[in-house]
């Protein structure tokens, strides 16, 4: 299940910012792997690939630190995983 | 704050924009910024075009051509309003207050009160309700509200966080009494803690500006940026409005006994397409009724946005219809504010160019 939440996250990280590699970070933004603006685009794109809307007051670095913090603001989002 | 006002209108709109357009795909040549993120935050964002003014146009030509359109075209007789006030956060001069000096170029009546605001993207908003309060003389009769900025010019061109949205541009709102027994409801708060969250950090008092405060550095993710130029935290601006106006609308329909459902538009600041959108999901309202369609088009101005989006959007029909809307605004200060009324029937709605 989580690996099959995973995978698509990754390919979306990848598209916007191909340079890293987001499987072996566990934090990507002291890391310097997204900055603000990257968060905006992968808000834009989880909301249309997942067809939610993610709370503006839930776009805050924590929420998108890694894998797992995406995947559970995700379900938070009520994405059907 | 919960404000109430009571038979008050607006009785005509004019924005005026610069001529001068700017577009996002020329801007991003300056950016030190990979192209394909580039075009990825103008999807995103809205961003594409943008109006500046040319260098060394002030915040009172756009208000003095403005005044003279309204004039010329019998809009508005020069003697027929009794205060002029201003807001803007870029002013002709520390002093005097460009409210006077607009006062002078256009040679009206000394019997008026000229008065300078300094608000910025909440501006329209806290210019109607000193606008209302000034209305409960007797002896005023009208009063011209004008918002206006020119702040591309201290924005850094280098700055991807602030240069592509900033757009220059005034507006000119009449406000008068109504004869119909109108209720107006308000919600104001501010935050001087977070004053800095918006702020151009040179240039007064407290730093007046110098070589050392005109030298372009990198202030991170590659934005060059002077202590001279505006400086916007763009997570934290995001951040407040999406705390802080839900709640401030709520409490604003609660105060005004009305539903969400119930008005027609929301016209709210155009920071971007992505903050709006965002807040229309969390309030729960069509994006058909909030239109964010003014940041691609002009750019951010500030107290400027509200009535460039009612002038958009809504052009002749608020000459014959009436609507009730809400407005917001939020920025700098931190401020927040928004007003609850019915707008429409109005003489003028208009938008024209600064050449």
């Amino acid at each position: 299940m989580k690996s099959f939440v995973m995978k698509p996250v990754i390919e979306i990280l990848k598209e916007i910012r191909p340079e890293f590699d987001f499987a072996t970070s566990e934090d990507f933004i002291a890391d310097g792997m997204l900055d603000s603006f990257d968060v905006v685009n992968l808000v834009a794109t989880l909301d249309k690939n997942f067809n939610i809307s993610i709370a503006g007051t839930d776009i805050v670095p924590e929420n998108f630190k890694n894998l797992e913090a995406i995947s559970a603001l995700l379900r938070k989002s009520g994405a059907k995983l | 704050m919960n404000l109430t006002f009571r038979r008050k209108r607006i009785s005509g709109i004019l924005t005026i924009v610069p001529a001068r357009e700017l577009s996002f795909l020329q801007d991003m040549k300056n950016f030190n910024f990979p192209e394909a993120r580039s075009l990825k935050l103008r999807e995103v964002m809205g961003y594409d075009k943008h109006r500046v003014v040319e260098p060394g146009v002030c915040v009172s030509d756009l208000a003095v051509a403005g005044l003279e359109h309204l004039f010329e075209n019998n809009l508005l007789h020069p003697d027929e309003f009794d205060a002029l006030i201003l807001v803007t956060q870029s002013p002709d001069y520390f002093m005097p207050p460009t409210s006077n000096v607009i006062q002078g170029r256009l040679n009206l009546k000394p019997d008026m009160l000229c008065l300078d605001i300094n608000q910025g993207c909440a501006g329209f908003v806290i210019g109607l309700m000193q606008a209302f309060s000034l209305l409960e003389q007797e002896s005023v009769q009208k009063v011209v509200l004008i918002n206006a900025d020119v702040l591309s010019r201290k924005t850094s061109p280098k700055d991807r966080n602030s240069f592509p949205l900033v757009g220059d541009g005034a507006s000119i709102t009449i406000v008068e009494r109504d004869t119909e027994d109108s209720i107006i409801h308000a919600n104001l708060k501010m935050d001087g803690t977070r004053n800095q969250v918006l702020m151009i950090p040179a240039g007064g008092f407290r730093l007046p500006s110098s070589p050392e405060t005109a030298i372009l550095k990198d202030v991170g993710d590659n934005n060059l940026r002077a202590k001279d130029h505006l400086r916007m935290d763009g997570s934290a601006v995001f951040n407040f409005v999406q705390m802080e106006i839900p709640s401030l609308i709520d409490g604003l329909l609660k105060h005004g006994g009305v539903t969400i459902d119930e008005p027609d538009y929301f016209f709210f600041h155009q920071p971007n397409r992505f903050l709006l959108q965002k807040l229309a999901d969390k309030i729960k309202v069509p994006y058909a009724k909030m239109p964010s369609n003014v940041v691609e088009r002009f750019g951010n101005s500030s107290g400027v946005t509200i009535p460039v989006t009612i002038t958009l959007n809504l052009a002749d029909r608020l000459v014959h219809e009436q609507f009730k809307v809400c407005l917001a605004g939020y920025g700098v200060g931190l401020t927040w504010c928004a007003m609850l009324m019915n707008l429409g029937k109005v003489k003028f709605n208009c938008m024209i160019e600064y050449k």
